[in-house]
This record gives C-alpha cells, sequence and structure tokens, in this order.
C-alpha cells in the first residue's frame, strides 16, 4: 500500500513534517520512492505569488534546452533553489543532475492574456517540456504553476530528503502533500508518482483504481490536452477532479458523486435526485472502482479526503485551529500534531468528503446523502 | 388336412418413412411415448447423406434453431486481471453490487448539465440489467412460451427488483400486455414488416406506461441482411389477428424498410417518428446483424442526438426462422464487431453516448455470464440472449449439431415454438417463468463471481479490457487485449 500525508497550516513548515509522519507510517510502505507537493508557500516565494514556478528534474543537457525554450517564448528567471547535491547520490536513488526549482518572469505579451488563456498556456508549456525531454530523456516536469513546488524522486523517502537537503526554509509552505511509495502496478517513472498535478489541482492515491482503463479513454477522448500521461492508475483522479470543476463548473462535493455515485434506492431519496441521476449516468465513465483513498488539494488552498465507495484504504483527519493533517494512518497524525484533541479526528467513510478550508478552522464533513450547496 | 390352427403373417406396424420431409429430427419424443423405452434417436457417426435431398420441390432448406457450429472465440476469452493484495478481491456473496446499464442516448456531460439548467430535452434513459432476453416474436414462440418469459420478467422486475427486459420480436404485442403495467419492461420491436403496429399505434393512448424501448430491426444474426420468416403453419388466428394478415400464409419480412434506403433515412424518419410517437420519452434504437459495414451506421447514429443506442446480432444468433445457407455462412463475428465499434465510440469520445448491445452466440455453450461479460468487457453496454432462454428456460432440444431445428414450421417438440395447442401445452407456462427467474439469479451470481474478483463492483465493467487476455496471439492483436499462454 501507499502511505499518503498532507498537512494544512497557518504557520508555514518546513516538508521534513510530512516526510517525518511518512516516515512514522513506514510499515504500511515500501519507501521505494517519494512525492511532495508544497503550495502557499513562504519565504522568498511569498513575494510572488503569481510568478509561475516550474518544478522538475534537469541534465545539464536538458537545463540548456530549457533555458533557450523559455528564452524564445520570453520567459525570465525570477527566482531560483538551486539543489546542490552530492556526486554519489545515497543507494537506491538515481544519479541526478540538476534537482530544479525555479519561478519566472510572464512573457510582456502576454499581459493581456485573461486567467483563462494563461492558465492554459502554463499547461501547454509544461506538456511540450514534458514531450521534449521524453524525447531526448533529458527532463522530467512536476509541475509549471503560481505557487506550487513539486519535488519527485526514487528511494527511500529520509534519504532523499537528506540527499537533496529538503529542510531549508526556502521550501517551507502551509499546505504540503507527501506520498511514500513508488508506483508498482505499472513502470517505475517518476511521472507515476503521486501527488499529480493539472492547472492548480493535485492529488496523490492510495488504493488502485480498477477502473482505470475505461476511464483513461474517456478522459483521453475529452479532447483536453492535459488528459495525457497515465503512467500510473491514480493519475485519473486528479483529472477528474479537474473535469468536475473547470469543465463541468461543479464544486468538490460533486466529485464524490462523480467518483462514486449513489446506489439507485440512496439516489431516489436524495433531495437532488434528478440531478445526481443525470449526473451519474451522464458521468458514468468516470466512476472509479477503488479500493482508493484520495487526498486532494485546491487552488484556494482547501485540502479534502475522499474514500471510495468501498471504503478499503484507511484515511483519517484531525488538527486544531490553524493546523490540521490527513493521514493514512493515526501514528502518522500523531507524529505531525500530537497535541489535538484526539476525540475529534475523524476517519471519513464511504459517503464521506471531509474539506479543510483555506482558513484552517475546522474540518468539514460533506455527506453524499446532504442536499449539494451549489444547487440551493 | 385340416386347417392350420395357427396362422402366421408379417404385420407392419410402422410404414416407414424414407422422404427427406420425414426425417427424424432427434427430438427424442419416440424415447417419451416408448412403454419400454426401448427406442432413442442416435446420431449416425458419419454426416448424414440427408443434406444433399433436403432441397425437394426446389426448395432449398430453411429451418430455426442455431448456426450449427460449436466453440467460438468468446469461450477462449479469459478473465485475467485478478486482484490480488494492491487492491483486494471482493466478495461476490456478500460485497454490495450495482451492475446496472443504461439504454438510452446519453448526453456528454456539459450538455446534460446545461439542458437540465436550462431545461432543454434530455434524451430518455433506462437503467436496465445487462442481460436481456433478446427479440423473438410473439408467433415464432408459442403463447406458452411468450407468457412464461413475460411472467418470469415481470417477477424479477416486481419481486426481485431486477430490472430485466425481454424484447417482443417482430411480430406486435397482445392488446392486453400494451395495456398493462407490465409494458415498461417491455421493447417493442419494429421490423421491415411492420407487424403488429397497427395494434401497437392504436393502443397508443391506452398505455399506462410507456414501454421500456423501441427496437427497429435491420437485421438479425440468423439472417443476416434477410427479412422476417414466419412460415404459414405458424399463422393461426390469433397470430394473424395481432399481426394484422390472413391466416395460414407465409411472412416474410423484405430484407429491408422498404422506405429506407440509407441509414440517414432510417434515423430521420423511423427513429425520430417513434420518439414522436410517445412523446419524445421513450428511446429509440436500431439493431443490425454483424456486419463489416458496422462501424458506417454507428458514425451515422453518433452524429444525430436521437439514437438511442446500437444492438449488434453477430453471427452465431440462431433463433428466427431462416434459409440454411443464410444461416451457416452469412454474418460477423460478434467480438470484433463489439471491440471496433466501442473503439470507434472510444476515438469520438462517445463512448459513454451511445450503448452498445451485443448477441449471437452468447452462452451457446453454456457459458452465459463469461461470455457476457468478456462482451461488456470489450465494450458492450449489455448483451441480449434469445436461443439460451429456449434451451435454459423451455428445454429447447436444439444443439449445434443441428437436432432438431424445426422451429420454422411450428412442430416444436417442446411446445416453444408451436402454434398448436397439441403441442404448445406441453410447455407449462408457470415453469418457464420460474426457470426465467432461475436463469437471472444464477447468471446474476456468476456475473459477480466474475467481477468481484476483479475488483468491480461500483460499476458494470464496460470497456474494462484489461482484464481480458487469450491465448491467440492475432486475436489479442485484433481484439487489443493481453496475449497470455
Amino acid at each position: 500500500m501507499c502511505r499518503l500525508f498532507s498537512i494544512t497550516s497557518k504557520e508555514p513548515l518546513s516538508p521534513m513534517v510530512a516526510l517525518e509522519a511518512l516516515d512514522v507510517m513506514r510499515e504500511g510502505h515500501d519507501c521505494s520512492g517519494v512525492g511532495i507537493f508544497l503550495r502557499d508557500l513562504s519565504g522568498p516565494f511569498e513575494e510572488m505569488k503569481d510568478a509561475p514556478i516550474l518544478s522538475g528534474i534537469f541534465s545539464e543537457k536538458g537545463l540548456r534546452r530549457l533555458d533557450s525554450f523559455m528564452m524564445d517564448i520570453g520567459f525570465m528567471t525570477k527566482y531560483k533553489i538551486t539543489i546542490k547535491v552530492p556526486k554519489q547520490p545515497p543507494p537506491g536513488v538515481p544519479k541526478r543532475d540538476i534537482y530544479l526549482i525555479r519561478a519566472y518572469e510572464y512573457p510582456e505579451e502576454w499581459d493581456d492574456l485573461s486567467q483563462e488563456a494563461l492558465y492554459d498556456r502554463l499547461l501547454e508549456i509544461r506538456l511540450q517540456l514534458r514531450l521534449m525531454g521524453e524525447e531526448k530523456n533529458d527532463m522530467i516536469v512536476f509541475s509549471f504553476w503560481p505557487d506550487v513546488i513539486m519535488i519527485k524522486e526514487i528511494g527511500d523517502p529520509m534519504l532523499v530528503a537528506e540527499h537533496l537537503k529538503l529542510d531549508r526554509k526556502e521550501l517551507h509552505a502551509r499546505v504540503i502533500m507527501a506520498q511514500g511509495r513508488q508506483n508498482t502496478n505499472y513502470a517505475i517513472t517518476l511521472y507515476a508518482c503521486h501527488p499529480f498535478f493539472i492547472q492548480g489541482y493535485s492529488t496523490m492515491t492510495n488504493g488502485e483504481n480498477t477502473a482505470f482503463i475505461p476511464i483513461k479513454a474517456y478522459l483521453e477522448s475529452r479532447g483536453f490536452p492535459g488528459y495525457m500521461g497515465y503512467q500510473s492508475d491514480s493519475e485519473v483522479l486528479t483529472h477528474i477532479l479537474h473535469y468536475t470543476i473547470k469543465k463541468l463548473g461543479l464544486g468538490i462535493e460533486a466529485y464524490k458523486h462523480i467518483i462514486t455515485p449513489l446506489q439507485d434506492g440512496a439516489l431516489q431519496e436524495h433531495p437532488d435526485a434528478i440531478f445526481l441521476k443525470n449526473l451519474k449516468q451522464t458521468c458514468r465513465q468516470l466512476i472509479i472502482d477503488g479500493p482508493n483513498c484520495v487526498i486532494g488539494c485546491m487552488p484556494d488552498h482547501s485540502v479534502f479526503m475522499v474514500q471510495d465507495r468501498k471504503k478499503l484504504r484507511p484515511g483519517v483527519v484531525g488538527g486544531k485551529p490553524g493546523i490540521y493533517a490527513f493521514a493514512s494512518e493515526i501514528c502518522g497524525l500523531d507524529a505531525a500534531i500530537p497535541n489535538r484533541d484526539k476525540n475529534r479526528d475523524f476517519q471519513p467513510m464511504h459517503l464521506d468528503t471531509a474539506i479543510v478550508g483555506p482558513e484552517r478552522q475546522e474540518v468539514k464533513i460533506w455527506n453524499q446523502s446532504d442536499p449539494l450547496p451549489l444547487l440551493h | 388336412m385340416d386347417a392350420p390352427t395357427s396362422v402366421y403373417k408379417a404385420y407392419y406396424g410402422i410404414r416407414q418413412k424414407t422422404d427427406p420431409a420425414y426425417k427424424c429430427v432427434g427430438c427424442a419424443m419416440c424415447n417419451m411415448v416408448c412403454p419400454n423405452d426401448a427406442i432413442t434417436p442416435i446420431c449416425g457417426d458419419e454426416a448424414d447423406k440427408l443434406r444433399y435431398h433436403i432441397d425437394r420441390g426446389g426448395q432449398p432448406r430453411r429451418r430455426g434453431g442455431r448456426r450449427n457450429v460449436a466453440g467460438g472465440i468468446l469461450d477462449r476469452l479469459k478473465f485475467i486481471r485478478i486482484s490480488m493484495l494492491t487492491d483486494p478481491a471482493l466478495d461476490a456473496g456478500r460485497h454490495e453490487f450495482e451492475l446496472r446499464t443504461l439504454l438510452g442516448r446519453v448526453l456528454p456531460p456539459e450538455e446534460n448539465l446545461k439542458f437540465l439548467r436550462t431545461n432543454g430535452w434530455i434524451p430518455p434513459v433506462r437503467e436496465i440489467y445487462p442481460l436481456i432476453i433478446g427479440s423473438m416474436s410473439f408467433g415464432a414462440l408459442s403463447p406458452t412460451m411468450w407468457e412464461g418469459l413475460q411472467m418470469g420478467v415481470a417477477y424479477l422486475n416486481e419481486e426481485l427488483g431486477m430490472p430485466v427486459r425481454v424484447c417482443t420480436g417482430e411480430g406486435g404485442c397482445p392488446p392486453r400486455l400494451l395495456r398493462s403495467r407490465f409494458l415498461k419492461y417491455v421493447i417493442l420491436q419494429i421490423a421491415s414488416g411492420y407487424f403488429g403496429w397497427d395494434e401497437i399505434i392504436h393502443a397508443i393512448p391506452e398505455m399506462k406506461e410507456d414501454p421500456c424501448a423501441i427496437e427497429i430491426k435491420y437485421g438479425q444474426g440468423a439472417k443476416p441482411g434477410d427479412g422476417g420468416l414466419l412460415m404459414w403453419y405458424k399463422v393461426n388466428q390469433l397470430i394473424a389477428a395481432i399481426r394484422g394478415v390472413p391466416t395460414g400464409i407465409n411472412l416474410p419480412s423484405p430484407p429491408t424498410h422498404q422506405t429506407q434506403y440509407s441509414i440517414e433515412e432510417s434515423v430521420a424518419k423511423m427513429i425520430q417518428s417513434m420518439y414522436m410517437a410517445w412523446g419524445f420519452r421513450v428511446p429509440v434504437y436500431p439493431k443490425i446483424s454483424g456486419t463489416s459495414t458496422a462501424l458506417a451506421v454507428l458514425n451515422n447514429l453518433t452524429r444525430n442526438p436521437y439514437a438511442a443506442g446500437l444492438a449488434i446480432d453477430g453471427e452465431d444468433g440462431g433463433t428466427g426462422a431462416a434459409y440454411n445457407v443464410s444461416m451457416n455462412h452469412m454474418g460477423h463475428p460478434i467480438a470484433t464487431n463489439i471491440r471496433d465499434s466501442y473503439l470507434n465510440l472510444v476515438a469520438l469520445g462517445m463512448q459513454n453516448q451511445v450503448p452498445l448491445f451485443a448477441g449471437g452466440g452468447v452462452g451457446k455453450t453454456g457459458n452465459l455470464a463469461a461470455n457476457a461479460a468478456a462482451l461488456i468487457m470489450l465494450g458492450a453496454s449489455g448483451v441480449q440472449i434469445g436461443k439460451y432462454i429456449m434451451q435454459a428456460a423451455a428445454g429447447c432440444l436444439g444443439s449445434e449439431s443441428d437436432r432438431c431445428n424445426i422451429c420454422n414450421i411450428g412442430l416444436c417438440p417442446k411446445g416453444i415454438t408451436s402454434q398448436d395447442p397439441r403441442l404448445y401445452r406441453r410447455l407449462d407456462v408457470e415453469d418457464v417463468a420460474q426457470r426465467v427467474v432461475d436463469v437471472f439469479l444464477s447468471f446474476d451470481t456468476e456475473l459477480k463471481k466474475i467481477v468481484a474478483p476483479l475488483g468491480r463492483s461500483t460499476s458494470l465493467p464496460i470497456g474494462m479490457s484489461d482484464a481480458l487476455g487469450i491465448d491467440d496471439y492475432d486475436a489479442a492483436q485484433r481484439l487489443q487485449i493481453k496475449y497470455v499462454v
């Protein structure tokens, strides 16, 4: 199994908080890899919330290609974090040239673009870079988005953290998501490593989505360039979230209704029965068939956890006003927020979506049988 | 000399008829009536020579039954993606399952939600059980068989909560059924003979419920490219009345609908007028026989917002009276037809919009659930069965080696396809209904036994091709599934 940990805090935290929590839960994962998602950044990035940050791994040659590509478009480097790694990586960690975290200034010609168009271009560039990298095997790009950093690597999470010196002030963030394990079902590639990211939406998953192939086929046939990749069966969960909100204009509450709709009996009794029946039918190809525990982060910095219909994967949320964490296991939560009221810990069940909003004051539990807020 | 006290003479109790018209069909009724159980039909170990003589009067052989070819690719498909540890296999007996499918044109999500907001027309969609009793007409089937099927289906729906549907076939629908609440479990078929539709149209104002759907038959697996053929033997008063024809005449339907010579015309005229007849509340879909031109039909349907699905009946479809040559040599296998159609829909991004229904030889060797699940994973939204239900629910004797196969001339020894009361009284309506229920319940359990180990329970695994494998490299390539040995 994978182990997941996510924390959202008023005060910026080091990524090590999440990695240490993962380490506590190490009985549940095989330490074969790590993925970290950082958002609502502090430190130097605090001052440049709008500047898109490129995260990825590059060879020397790849970096030169990146530079000329970005300069041709008109991007100027605004700030970068240089991660100097020792020549010899720890056992199990591949040798890399450069782990890049670089904030850019938008090209001047982009000034008049609407935000929507701007975001589409950012996606386009990330995909172009990904394709370029795959062609020559010299770049791996995780995200290109304002106020978001992603780091992924194969190997024991703690060794990777030490190797990359992740405990640094520039990487402190208020929202952190981390996952500990490489992909096991398909080939080992960093593109299969959670969390996944698309246009501000990120999710990571514990478990296997057994309906992966039909969902993948459906997303790929939507005609949206970002719905690609799928080296992992869990990536579709990120894209379904994006599709729910950006393409269908629905709220986070609808996400659960799309991935695991209510069964017919319960649906008929729901106050929004007609809407939900339509949603269930029209989005039938997006129904996941877990078992999956999904933790995700929205562009407004809210963090959520949702379980599939089977509820066969562990997941708990707890904390106190100002700081909340979502973890696969209670011991992970204990490691990160020991002095919380444990009576208020909550383990979402098959109908629940647990959400901690950007204000980080409470855990909102939204049950699938509740009326949908967006319709009333 | 005295007259002999005893006289010995030969008495011919049976006058043997050697005309091919009287050939033994293997019905085994001799066995059932012989008090000493001394007779049994045994097929010779050599191919019969009768086949060269069954064209008396210049009439090629016609029959009902099956394609008479054993095997087929469906039985060779294996379910290989067994959930092991990374995701636990489910308990088929105790886990919750929702194995339903949709029949109807499903709009793409963006459009559906927009129409919902703006009160636009959203095509009717039925949530039904993925195993459908395919079209066998009232006329082809005996009254007892037909009634048994309807009773079984009604019980499955009303007592067991399984939304099973049955299609009428071309011969119309008994007036009382048209005016009953059970009509909602019935798919009314219209075919090129339009038999029974006068009655149906006139009943519309009096219908308490809408029918489940309307199936427009353009072709069927038993006789691809040929029309229906209810032979005169079976056209008695009741059948004639329901169909609106005189008694005792052959009822050959034309191979195509006489006013429609293209799919565009068909869609425009027939699908839309059928929608209109029921106030746009009933899904209307065409059924074609398996063909290499299925994609052309499908592509046209995708461009029309009304088409509610496409049913394809593969070459192994065998119910229906047909010329021997049509049944044995015409048609397209269902597996590639369904797979190509599904992948075509995927390429268009419309895999959820036009549901595909597969038929033709499903379960012909008894492996109903495995065949159905394989077709679903290849891309079908559901499957239709005909002869399987005749065998399983009424004890049809037919086999893949040309046993019996006299459904067309009304002499069915079991009374399944006869209109002669002396024969059809052999079939007990209640028994048929009971067996229909048994078949669906056991199918349901088997289907769960297939999907549960694959980790699927929340939805029907339509297009889950990663679960399929076959030990034939070429077939694997062709179907785009895994080659496993």
